[in-house]
């Protein structure tokens, strides 16, 4: 029986990639370490190696094939061993062969010895047992977002393309606005979203960063001072932490300070919260931490219309912006207008989905899952209506309260920590805009009040699911 | 070490004096801007010390020639930016000490109509960037007032001030790389008066000669008698003719001594009253400029004159921080956020 080939995953968060070419044949011998295929993903092109040897039999994924999902066979190999899937060691990113791997993006480090592939198989297959389970969580749902006005006609793009696009769209109108960060330039984006902006803006415009985010950031806030107006791309925003002092008391303060003479027309941005088993320190959501503070704007987009729509807000807007992305969102696809001058109000939030019994206010990754858990409920006759915060400070509180007033009932979902948190915040507002046409207190869903583990299982837990919003629905419509 | 210093600073002071680098009309004007700022400061703690100034208020006496001397080196359009020991800074950038004043006192009547105080304070007119209050932050701030000036492809440069405390600062290490980088255009001047707050420059820093900080960068770095302006005046000049050619960063390293605390609830213990002493007696940067000028031919009667005319102006400043009214309360809301155009 021969050994099965697996589809590798390259990073934390990769779920599918596209075959590109196989540069081994069926036929052909093949040893430990050879490179038998590469494989594309929206972020990089990676080598794929074998780590057995023997014979390739079969390839059952012809090259140019398009979302193979992480896991699935792709082609088999006779040789030594039992039946037992083998998957293949990923190797090294064809374009950055010298490179250290972004953090939140690092390939997993597996080696070439069998006893290191057993140990990646029993991983791969843990992982692929909670796939369902997790995809569930990230899969965009059914609802697509829709723009608030009629702007005609739509086109569907990633979130990532539509952030590229907007910072293109406002670098082309403004030589004041430049993008700096780092791997921001030559690498194309750390999670490629910069992609192609060297080539069309030059070095002036789109620049590389060292790696020390205090200095930089402290750098751009100082030339936003003057007038000019920096996009400060974080490579995630844990590393934002090295710079808050510079984001708190020189960007979002010194207008206050200054009696009104000194704007900073900045943005912040890169993603933000729960990536994909990386740990405590590189998966966290800041959505509280920025909202907290006066002087600041802090948006957070769900779809690719959001991301396009309130970045180019974010980028004319003449304070500070905090812009949070999420990595797992950035190759999902929507629906997004088309016109020219598409852009969104900052501090409206958007009603996704109509419904009677329950509000569901989310933000960022959080409402896929709501408008999921949504179309759950809506089998079980509950009709909840969905409110995409899209701002979290200003917060559209009057959107919010107008559901509220329809639907009588209130559960907020945010992946970050419920102290202190977004939902917190929501409920409080609600409580002293709307206390009387409460008929439940309101449900918080947030992630677990512990650091964010590594291992799977217990990451699993740590955040909320669709199923954790359907009991919270449950609980304040008492059924 | 202390003797030393003093020996070359006193030689400095002879050379300056016949030095031709500043004519008798710069070092009269020096002089003025020096006084102007002494008798400021002393009023400043004056009225800190009626209750009508709150908060922290960081005193410059002592260190006015650094300022002076730089500022004479700066073209229009050039940016200023500095820590919290600012009142000097601003004022010699030509902004209105009556302004100044009334921030001071928290008045409607003060550069940042009474919501910044002592330490926060701007004027882009003048090309003042600020008053920081968070120990090494302007360094950040000041390269990126630089990489503006890279980013426009104009000729100007950033003055970008910090105490030898900050010298320490991770930022600042960070910020001199990126200058150097980017080649950005910007004189890092490093006030070392000595002491941060109670620590002494030789128990806070490891480095013994704060000029060659930038060193690793191949940052030029230069120590600087800051206790007299004409040398201050000379070195400037040399750092901005490096910036303006393109060449990138430039650091000067300011050996000068504040006569005040830390800040005025600072009871300076950390020194002795005759290390004070000394420093005043015999490097005093405005006795130093007077002596130079009266060797020179300026009569008792000339400076006299501006003594009073500085008083006056600072006697006027002091009236209106205590007439103009506070803000109003209406001042609480505005300025959080600009609107959108």
């Amino acid at each position: 029986m021969g050994v099965e080939i697996l589809m590798p995953a390259l990073s934390p968060t990769m779920t599918e990639g596209k075959l590109s070419r196989w540069l081994k044949q069926e036929g052909d011998a093949v040893k430990s370490g050879d490179v038998i295929a590469e494989i594309e993903t929206d972020k990089a092109t990676m080598e794929v190696e074998a780590v057995e040897e023997g014979t390739l039999t079969k390839i059952l994924v012809p090259e140019g094939t398009e979302g193979v999902a992480v896991n699935s066979v792709i082609a088999e190999l006779d040789g030594g061993g039992g039946g037992a899937a083998k998957p293949v060691a990923p190797g090294h990113d064809t374009n950055q062969p010298q490179q250290p791997a972004p953090p939140a993006a690092a390939s997993p480090a597996v080696g070439g010895t069998a006893k290191q592939a057993e140990d990646h198989a029993q991983v791969a297959a843990k992982g692929a047992e909670s796939r369902p389970e997790a995809s569930a969580r990230t899969e965009p749902g059914k609802a697509q977002a829709e723009p608030d006005k009629d702007w005609g006609a739509t086109k569907p793009i990633t979130v990532r393309e539509a952030l590229r696009d907007a910072m293109a769209a406002e670098m082309r109108a403004d030589d004041k606005v430049f993008l700096l960060g780092e791997e921001v330039a030559q690498y194309q984006g750390a999670y490629k979203i910069s992609q192609g902006l060297l080539e069309e803006f030059g070095p002036r415009r789109v620049i590389d960063t060292p790696i020390t985010e205090h200095g930089f950031t402290g750098m751009a806030v100082g030339a936003a001072f003057t007038g000019l107006k920096p996009i400060v791309e974080f490579m995630t925003f844990n590393f934002s932490m090295q710079a808050i002092d510079q984001i708190v008391n020189s960007a979002a303060k010194t207008l206050y300070m200054s009696g009104g003479q000194l704007g900073c027309p900045i943005v912040f941005r890169g993603p933000n919260g729960a990536a994909s088993r990386v740990a405590a320190q590189h998966s966290q959501c800041y959505a509280s931490w920025y909202a907290h503070l006066p002087g600041l704007k802090v948006l957070a987009p769900w779809s690719a219309a959001d991301a396009k729509g309130l970045l180019r807000a974010a980028i004319r807007d003449p304070n500070p912006v905090i812009f949070l992305e999420n990595e797992i969102l950035y190759g999902q696809t929507f629906e997004v207008p088309t016109a020219d001058d598409f852009i969104l109000e900052i501090g409206k939030a958007k009603i996704e989905r109509a419904g009677k019994d329950v509000t569901i206010v989310a933000f960022s990754i959080e409402v896929g899952l709501a408008l999921q858990a949504a179309e759950k409920l809506a089998k079980e006759g509950i009709e909840a209506e969905v409110v995409n915060l899209r701002s979290l400070r200003p917060l559209d509180i009057d959107t919010i309260v107008a559901s509220v007033k329809k639907t009588n009932r209130l559960v907020t979902v945010e992946e970050g920590w419920p102290y202190a948190g977004i939902g917190a915040e929501v409920s409080m507002q609600v409580m002293e805009a709307a206390f009387d046409y409460l008929d439940a207190p309101p449900v918080r869903v947030a992630g677990l009040d512990v650091p964010m583990p590594y291992a799977a299982n217990l990451e699993k837990l740590a955040l909320p699911t669709i199923d954790h919003v359907v009991d919270a629905v449950k609980r304040v419509t008492y059924k | 070490m202390a003797q030393a210093a003093e020996a070359a600073s006193a030689k400095r002071r002879g050379r300056a004096a016949k030095d031709p680098s500043m004519s008798r009309d710069q070092l009269l004007q020096a002089y003025r801007d020096m006084l102007l700022i002494r008798r400021f400061e002393e009023k400043a703690g004056q009225l800190y010390g009626m209750g009508l100034i709150g908060g922290f208020c960081h005193l410059y006496i002592g260190q006015e020639a650094v300022v002076v001397g730089m500022q004479a080196c700066l073209e229009p359009g050039d940016q200023v930016i500095t820590s919290y020991r600012d009142h000097g800074h601003m004022l010699a950038t030509g902004m209105e000490a009556r302004g100044v004043m009334a921030e001071l006192t928290g008045r409607i009547g003060g550069y940042s109509k009474g919501k910044g105080g002592s330490m926060h304070m701007f004027s882009r007119e003048k090309g003042f960037y600020g008053g920081h209050g968070i120990v090494g932050a302007q360094v950040s701030l000041g390269t990126g007032l630089a990489f503006a000036n890279w980013y426009r492809q104009s000729k100007n440069l950033s003055l970008t001030y910090f105490g030898e405390g900050a010298s320490n600062q991770g930022q600042v290490f960070e910020s001199m790389n990126l200058a150097a980088l980017m080649k950005l255009p910007v004189i890092f001047i490093i006030e070392n008066n000595k002491y941060g707050m109670g620590t002494s420059v030789e128990r806070a820093s490891a480095s013994r000669d704060l000029s060659k900080n930038g060193a690793p960068w191949g940052i030029p770095g230069e120590q600087v008698n800051g206790m007299d302006v004409v040398a201050v005046k000379e070195a400037g000049q040399r750092a901005a003719a490096h910036c303006r050619e393109g060449l990138g960063p430039y650091l000067l390293e300011m050996r000068t001594y504040r006569y005040r605390g830390h800040s005025m609830s600072d009871p300076a213990k950390y020194r002795t009253r005759e290390e004070v002493q000394k420093m005043r007696e015999q490097s005093d940067p405005i006795e130093t400029a007077r002596k130079s000028l009266l060797e020179g031919g300026t009569t008792e009667a000339e400076l006299k004159t501006i003594d009073d005319s500085v008083k006056a102006i600072v006697q006027e400043a002091a009236d209106f921080a205590q007439q103009s009214p506070e803000p109003p309360e209406s001042e609480l809301w505005t300025d959080i956020l600009l609107e959108a155009r």
